[in-house]
């Protein structure tokens, strides 16, 4: 199935990414399985989180990422220990997440629970909008909404508080100059 | 095994994901683990959403099968929310470079660490005198 050839294709590109020492090809190989993320949320049906993840995911983190390279240095250090307690608790916590996984439905169930709760209604075109998405998005649950702008308000009004101060040093460096 | 896959890959790159967070000195390095982190929930919350045989969620009188609309929402708002956490986590690198000239990590404890004796060094001595 074209899926399990793309979820192979991004564990290796995540494999690499974890070996590479150069940031900028780690944000270029991250750029790269974003859009593989994109395309299986394609093969899942997906398509308006696939658009998100396409544009918000593969486009706008790369560029931040590569605004924050060029303001720091784009290359890492080596690592001064042996990474062997991360792995342990990285392998650990993914043995227990796996055996938590053989008690899931099977893939594609229709008898899984999921299928059965809220979906039914959602599909029956209460609303009069095709996109069931944005119907469920604006109609049923628009305070998820206001939420996510909460917390975009936030974050946005914390990051010029942490960069304005910047834009004053170099001001007053200027004029002392 | 074969319908389970997609959790066993969700859970590799979730690792993978806590691996460089956990493992990496370099803050840049460690917000790239924790968004790979975050799109490997995408696809925890989006895969059993799936039916297969069905269509994406736009209603149409020629389908009758469609996938699972409630994940998608959710997620499309995972997305928005992961973005702006990345860019604040990336601000706070840049004011971290400024202020100590370097964003590893092992360095800031060294400095941090530096000052530290520095400043009991300093408070002995006014004791003594």
């Amino acid at each position: 199935m074209i899926i399990d050839v793309l979820l192979i294709l991004m564990a290796i590109s995540v494999l690499i990414l974890m070996r590479l020492r150069n940031l900028f090809a780690a944000v270029v190989l991250l750029g790269i399985y974003s859009f593989l993320m994109a395309t299986v949320l394609v093969a899942l049906d997906a398509v308006d989180v696939a658009m998100t993840e396409a544009a918000v995911g593969a486009g706008v983190s790369t560029v931040l990422l590569l605004g924050a390279l060029l303001l720091c240095k784009s290359s890492e250090a080596k690592p001064v220990h042996k990474p062997w307690l991360p792995l342990t608790v990285a392998v650990s916590t993914g043995v227990l997440l796996v055996y938590g996984a053989w008690g899931l439905p099977d893939f594609s169930d229709p008898q899984a629970p999921i299928h059965q709760h809220v979906a039914p209604r959602y599909l029956q075109n209460e609303v009069d909008v095709p996109n069931v998405v944005t119907a469920v998005l604006a109609s049923f649950r628009g305070f998820d909404t206001l939420g996510e702008t909460t917390v975009v308000f936030t974050a946005g009004a914390g990051i010029i508080a942490l960069l304005r101060r910047r834009q004053r040093v170099d001001k007053d460096r200027k004029n002392g100059a | 095994m074969l319908e389970h896959f997609s959790y066993f890959i969700t859970v590799f790159l979730m690792m993978a994901g806590l691996f460089i967070v956990i493992a990496r000195g370099n803050l840049i390095k460690k917000l790239i683990g924790l968004s790979i982190f975050q799109t490997s929930v995408y696809l925890l919350y989006i895969a059993p959403g799936k039916l297969v045989g069905g269509t994406a969620p736009i209603l149409a009188t020629q389908f009758s099968t469609y996938s699972n609309p409630l994940p998608h929402v959710l997620i499309l708002t995972a997305i928005v929310v992961g973005v702006a956490t990345l860019a604040l986590g990336l601000a706070i690198a840049v004011r971290i470079r400024e202020a100590y000239g370097t964003i590893e990590e092992d360095e800031i404890l060294t400095l941090d660490h530096t000052v530290e004796v520095a400043e009991a060094q300093s408070a002995e001595a006014r004791g003594g005198s």
